[in-house]
């Protein structure tokens, strides 16, 4: 498994609000969230970000509320992946249980820059950044979370055991 | 190595003799909670499962409170949704307009949650139940939807922090003020993965509501949940509130900790998040001149009675300033009906204020004070991210209703002891 793209860059505590208001949250259609995701902190990403493109945050990525709608918006969107410092935990479960790959991984966090190319190796857990050649080590998913993530989340792997 | 009270009801819904900070557990679900914005996508997922159908129709509550009554069709067809699966599965448990109140004040009142249950609920401030000594913490939709399935959640168990709490709050001081500081201290992160486990004799000086409100924000330092010793306090609450037996667990004395933290309440006074984070913390009475347009009392975290006692002190005989908006919402039925008999929400509508019907509406931006381009409010609610009610140039200002109700009088950020109280 693999993630390739371009990086989208935010910065510390990066919350649920931001990434789908709640003016949207009427609808749990990840079309229509998709539309609207990350509007309040870039109201251009949508129209700016392309399939497979990487979220890259520092500390604390997804806190806030528990909605759902929020990785459901993001993986709608089209990222591939998130890499954070670190993650609030309710956002952590939530991308796991709906089939979106987020690592953390401080070292990378903090280096790679916005509009860099990187790619991601799930199995290995290495991220290289294609635009500065410099590589890290972020967790690797164990065979459970990879198989998750490849089911499309909790629900179709419980379905398939 | 003794094991935190959260760690210790962990272990005996997993039945296992104990557990350890970071081992990986499945455990067994006393409840598993959903409103209208989080249960329709539980439902799909539901849907989806071979295995359609809940594992205890008793244990599962269903409480629409976030745009009910409906505040447009969208949200109209998601609470259809979830009355129809109420229906369908003869949910004991789901609270139709009319018997309903915000979730996380409803619960416990309704006698729902007690010591020593696991709770799992789709709503990040599902960790207000701590305040009863019980495990609860908010999790996504599908989550949810595995929970009302199986009646079981994995988790990570927790290391904590301890809060050791001496002193008494001042008067017009109240646990608002405690959270906040604490939130000030550590920071929106400062708890992440862990337990706030709250401790000591300062405990006992708390009220049921203030325990409820500190609880309630221990996500906002990034916590998995708050949780308070079992005492007199919380087993007449119980007692009153719930046919439920309960099981009251209390922290070894050879409990690790990742840090202890000593709070003196009677050093504490009353404290304001400014935007946009709730870390963001001041005394008020230590910056300048603050104009406002609106004040929400209210939420999950201050729409209680004594929430309403305390502004209702404040607002008796008063009147609030000129072109100011002022919205309370009692959180529940049975809480506004407290009110009506008790007479504040006269004293509230005498004042210049609006009361509303419970509702979460304007602390998420969903309706009932939504804010303009530019505007600032001082809210009792819990969160002050950019847009969180309104425009993305809007300001909330955290506070307790006390600082609210006397912001509602001055127009500015103020305490009760700027009019003279």
């Amino acid at each position: 498994m693999k993630a390739e793209g371009k990086v989208f860059k935010f910065g510390d505590n990066v919350d649920t609000d931001v990434i789908i208001p709640a003016r949207y949250l009427n609808s749990s259609d990840p079309a229509e969230l998709a539309k609207h995701c990350m509007e309040d902190i870039d109201k251009d990403f949508v129209s700016k970000v392309s399939k497979g493109d990487i979220i890259v945050a520092n500390k604390n990525f997804g806190c806030g509320s528990s909605r759902e709608h929020a990785p459901i918006s993001i993986k709608a969107a089209g990222v591939s992946c998130v890499i954070a410092e670190t993650f609030a935990r309710i956002f952590y479960r939530n991308s796991i249980n709906i089939g979106l790959p987020i690592i953390e991984c401080p070292e990378a966090a903090k280096e790679i820059s916005d509009g860099d190319e990187i790619s991601v190796d799930f199995n290995t857990g290495i991220i290289t950044n294609k635009t500065t050649g410099k590589s890290y080590e972020g967790q690797a998913f164990p065979e459970f979370m990879q198989n998750l993530i490849n089911a499309g989340g909790l629900i179709n792997y419980i379905n398939n055991k | 190595m003794g094991m935190t009270m959260t760690q210790k009801i962990l272990a005996a819904h997993a039945g296992l003799q104990s557990v350890k900070a970071g081992q990986l557990i499945e455990a067994d679900l006393d409840l598993v909670l959903g409103n209208d914005i989080t249960s329709p996508v539980a439902i799909h997922e539901m849907d989806k499962m071979k295995l359609n159908k809940v594992f205890d129709k008793d244990k599962i509550a269903l409480v629409p409170d976030h745009f009910v009554p409906n505040k447009d069709i969208k949200s109209a067809e998601h609470c259809k949704c979830v009355r129809e699966f109420a229906a369908k599965h003869d949910i004991t448990n789901y609270f139709e307009v009319g018997e309903m109140g915000i979730e996380h004040a409803l619960l416990p009142e309704s006698g729902l949650t007690v010591a020593g249950d696991v709770i799992i609920g789709a709503d990040s401030h599902t960790c207000t139940y701590g305040a009863l000594g019980a495990f609860s913490t908010g999790v996504g939709s599908t989550d949810m939807a595995a929970g009302m399935a199986t009646g079981k959640a994995w988790f990570k168990v927790p290391s904590a922090i301890k809060f050791n709490l001496t002193g008494k709050l001042k008067p017009w001081v109240s646990g608002k003020d405690v959270i906040l500081h604490i939130i000030g201290k550590i920071g929106v992160d400062g708890a992440l993965y862990k337990s706030m486990e709250f401790s000591g004799e300062g405990v006992s000086s708390l009220t049921m509501d203030d325990r409820f409100t500190i609880a309630n924000m221990a996500i906002e330092a990034g916590g998995k949940n708050g949780i308070f010793p079992v005492d007199d306090l919380a087993r007449a609450y119980m007692k009153e509130h719930s046919k439920r037996d309960f099981v009251e667990y209390s922290a070894d004395p050879d409990a690790e900790y990742d840090e202890v933290i000593d709070i003196d309440l009677s050093s504490l006074e009353s404290t304001v998040s400014f935007p946009h984070l709730p870390e963001n913390t001041h005394v008020v009475g230590t910056f300048d001149d603050i104009e406002i347009d609106q004040v929400v009392i209210g939420s999950c975290t201050n729409g209680r009675i004594d929430d309403l006692r305390c502004a209702a002190k404040i607002l008796d005989g008063r009147h609030v300033k000129k072109g100011l908006r002022v919205i309370i919402i009692p959180a529940t039925q049975k809480i506004y009906m407290q009110a009506i008999k008790e007479g504040l929400i006269e004293t509230f509508i005498k004042a210049g204020a609006v009361v509303s019907t419970p509702t979460c509406g304007p602390c998420l931006g969903g309706y009932m004070g939504i804010l303009a381009s530019g505007e600032k409010c001082v809210s009792t609610t819990n969160r002050n991210f950019v847009g969180r009610m309104g425009a993305i140039d809007s300001e909330i200002y955290l506070a307790s209703p006390a600082v609210a109700a006397a912001s509602a009088i001055t127009g500015k950020i103020s305490k009760p002891s700027d009019l003279g109280l």
